[in-house]
């Protein structure tokens, strides 16, 4: 059923312990600190922010390529973090990715055909002839030619691999598709076409998208929820109308307004931050946003807000602009 | 925005195997050098197959009314003999033919001894890191902290000489190399998005190391395997030459030149010619090994 949750995180974290030399304790860096959101079938979440703000820590997450140092994450029901390791193969492949670089993300030395069917290879007691059947089917399904299966990766375009990589992550039929940047490393015209192919597959397919990005009109186009994330925290999470509307967080504000808009005669309301990203080795103290935000005020800087619920977007701020 | 059923430009060039190897000869065939090496040694492979036709006498048999006989050419001389008899009679021509044997099989065990180890150590410690990298790299550094030859010499000593012990010990020598160069080569690997979606599909371990990530790795390895051929041959010859390794009267040429020592002064082929020999060969595989690297590095590729 289209609505049905397939994934829910609580408080999900993941830190690093980053080594400073032989003789300085190990820093921790609060790559991810504390992240709940829900996926549903059918629908697609879009996580915004800037680099290094722990977008594709979150994607490394659900994928399960690592595990969370702390929270929840449930995956169809199943406890991931509690699971044993015949329940994980299982799970892996239900949560499937499709990266950012279509020119790193596929084995050089590998031939179209087979790259498709080694998803099957590994997981499934198919037979050659089944599989090679599997796979034509997907190949057509993305808009490519069955010519191309026996062709090497570095013979297409940036775009026919991005419709490889989108092929091989369709092919165990996953609940769930982290896209990490599917799109920024393209032209903005194959982007276009890449977008209306995902689109299309969710609707065949009913597939809960996690869409990483930092490309807002983007996420206009093709997200329900949208989740704005800044140091490793979501600051605003609501559906993507209410979100662009009436954005409460002065981030999301601040992020909403760089977007450019092709229109000579809308007003611009421009708010420009300053100063960088702070390291999240030593994020600053209360509210991490306080020393770039526009409406900081004392209690910003002792103790970081809780997640409230305006306007049915969560925001985690003390001066959230009300509409 | 509505999907276009798209015709891009399709790269219509040959793939599969005959396709690399024709790029690959492409690059290759402009070192000149290189050609040379390689007809060289396909040359010396020729003879030491086929040794048994073309020699004209047997490696051990001795002519007692011929003993230190000079090259044809020379005073004394005869065309039975072209390069000459040793101090026992032996047809020097006939020994280097049967000697190109030993020098390609010692080739070709020691790169394959030490390709494998090599490939196998510096996968896991490229793969797992940690303490199995550390515990590995260290071994390989203390291997490596040692003369070659030296340390060649010492395991020898320890094993016994022989032809078979001496190939060990050089394949342990040079095994360190290859440990790096993989290991290397691995972790740049594992970085990229493709090994990462290979996990992600399920692909365990074992197959992620052997079928996806080793074989992007094989271009240095293929350099260094040719190149250390040449080094091989030269090890065995100078552990020959001290006695530790083929003995007598095996034709191997170093232990040709340990042999002929004492007769340095009195007869000059029965020293030079082994010599020539081993310095052709060497050369032939190095100037090989270097048209190799040039053919397979990504770097100096314009395409």
């Amino acid at each position: 059923m289209k609505g049905d949750v397939v994934l829910t995180a609580t408080d999900l974290t993941r830190h690093y312990h980053v080594d400073r030399g032989t003789f300085r304790t190990p820093a921790v860096l609060k790559a991810l600190d504390g992240a709940t959101f829900t996926l549903m079938k059918g629908r697609t979440l879009a996580v915004v922010g800037e680099s290094g703000c722990g977008k594709s820590t979150l994607a490394r997450l659900v994928t399960m390529i690592e595990k969370p140092t702390s929270g929840m994450l449930h995956i169809g029901g199943t406890d991931v973090t509690a699971a044993d390791k015949a329940t994980l193969m299982n799970l892996h492949k239900t949560v499937q990715i499709v990266f950012q670089d279509p020119y790193g993300s596929l084995n050089p030395r590998q031939k179209i055909g087979h790259a498709l069917e080694e998803p099957l290879l590994v997981n499934t007691p198919m037979g050659k002839k089944e599989r090679r059947e599997a796979a034509l089917n997907i190949i057509n399904l993305v808009g490519l030619r069955p010519e191309h299966y026996e062709r090497y990766p570095h013979m297409f375009s940036g775009g026919q691999r991005q419709r490889i990589a989108v092929a091989r992550a369709l092919m165990l039929n996953p609940h769930i598709v982290v896209l990490d940047e599917p799109v920024s490393a393209l032209d903005v015209s194959i982007q276009a076409q890449i977008l209306n192919l995902i689109a299309r597959l969710q609707e065949q397919f009913d597939l809960a998208y996690l869409f990483i990005s930092h490309d807002l009109s983007v996420v206009k186009h093709i997200a329900d929820e949208v989740m704005v994330m800044y140091l490793g925290k979501p600051v605003e999470s609501g559906s993507r109308d209410t979100l662009f509307a009436q954005p409460h967080h002065p981030y999301t504000r601040a992020l909403l307004s760089a977007t450019p808009v092709a229109d000579p005669f809308r007003i611009k309301e421009r708010i420009v931050l300053h100063g960088e990203l702070p390291s999240p080795i030593a994020p600053p103290s209360g509210c991490t946003f306080h020393p770039r935000c526009p409406s900081m005020t004392d209690i910003c800087r002792e103790k970081a807000p809780e997640t409230r619920e305006i306007d049915g977007c969560r925001v985690a701020c003390y001066h959230p602009k009300t509409y | 925005m509505t999907e276009t059923s798209f015709q891009e430009v399709v790269d219509d060039r040959p793939s599969g195997f005959r396709a690399v190897l024709t790029e690959f000869w492409s690059y290759f065939s402009e070192n000149r050098g290189a050609v040379i090496g390689l007809f060289f040694f396909i040359a010396i492979i020729f003879i030491a197959v086929f040794a048994e036709f073309i020699a004209p006498h047997g490696p051990n048999h001795q002519y007692r009314d011929a003993l230190l006989q000079p090259p044809f050419w020379q005073d004394g001389g005869s065309i039975k003999f072209p390069l000459g008899t040793d101090a026992v009679g032996r047809d020097m021509l006939s020994r280097l033919i049967f000697g190109a044997q030993y020098s390609l099989f010692i080739g070709c065990i020691v790169v394959s001894l030490s390709l494998v180890a090599g490939i196998i150590f510096g996968l896991l410690a490229g793969f797992f890191r940690g303490r199995v990298d550390t515990f590995i790299m260290r071994i390989m550094d203390i291997v490596l902290a040692f003369p070659s030859l030296l340390l060649a010499l010492v395991l020898v000593a320890v094993l016994g000489p022989s032809l078979i012990n001496a190939m060990i010990a050089i394949a342990i020598v040079q095994q360190p190399h290859y440990v790096r160069l993989t290991r290397a080569a691995v972790m740049t690997e594992m970085t990229k998005d493709y090994v990462t979606a290979a996990r992600v599909i399920g692909i365990r371990s074992l197959r992620l190391m052997f079928v996806t990530i080793l074989p992007n790795c094989m271009a240095p390895l293929i350099v260094q395997a040719a190149l250390s051929f040449s080094t091989a041959i030269l090890d065995a010859a100078a552990l020959g030459f001290l006695g530790m390794g083929a003995q007598p009267p095996t034709p191997e040429w170093g232990t040709m030149l340990a042999e002929a020592r004492e007769f340095i002064l009195r007869a000059w082929w029965v020293v030079t010619f082994p010599g020539v020999a081993i310095l052709t060969t060497v050369l032939a595989i190095n100037l090989m090994g270097d048209g190799l690297r040039d053919a397979l590095d990504p770097k100096l590729k314009r395409s």
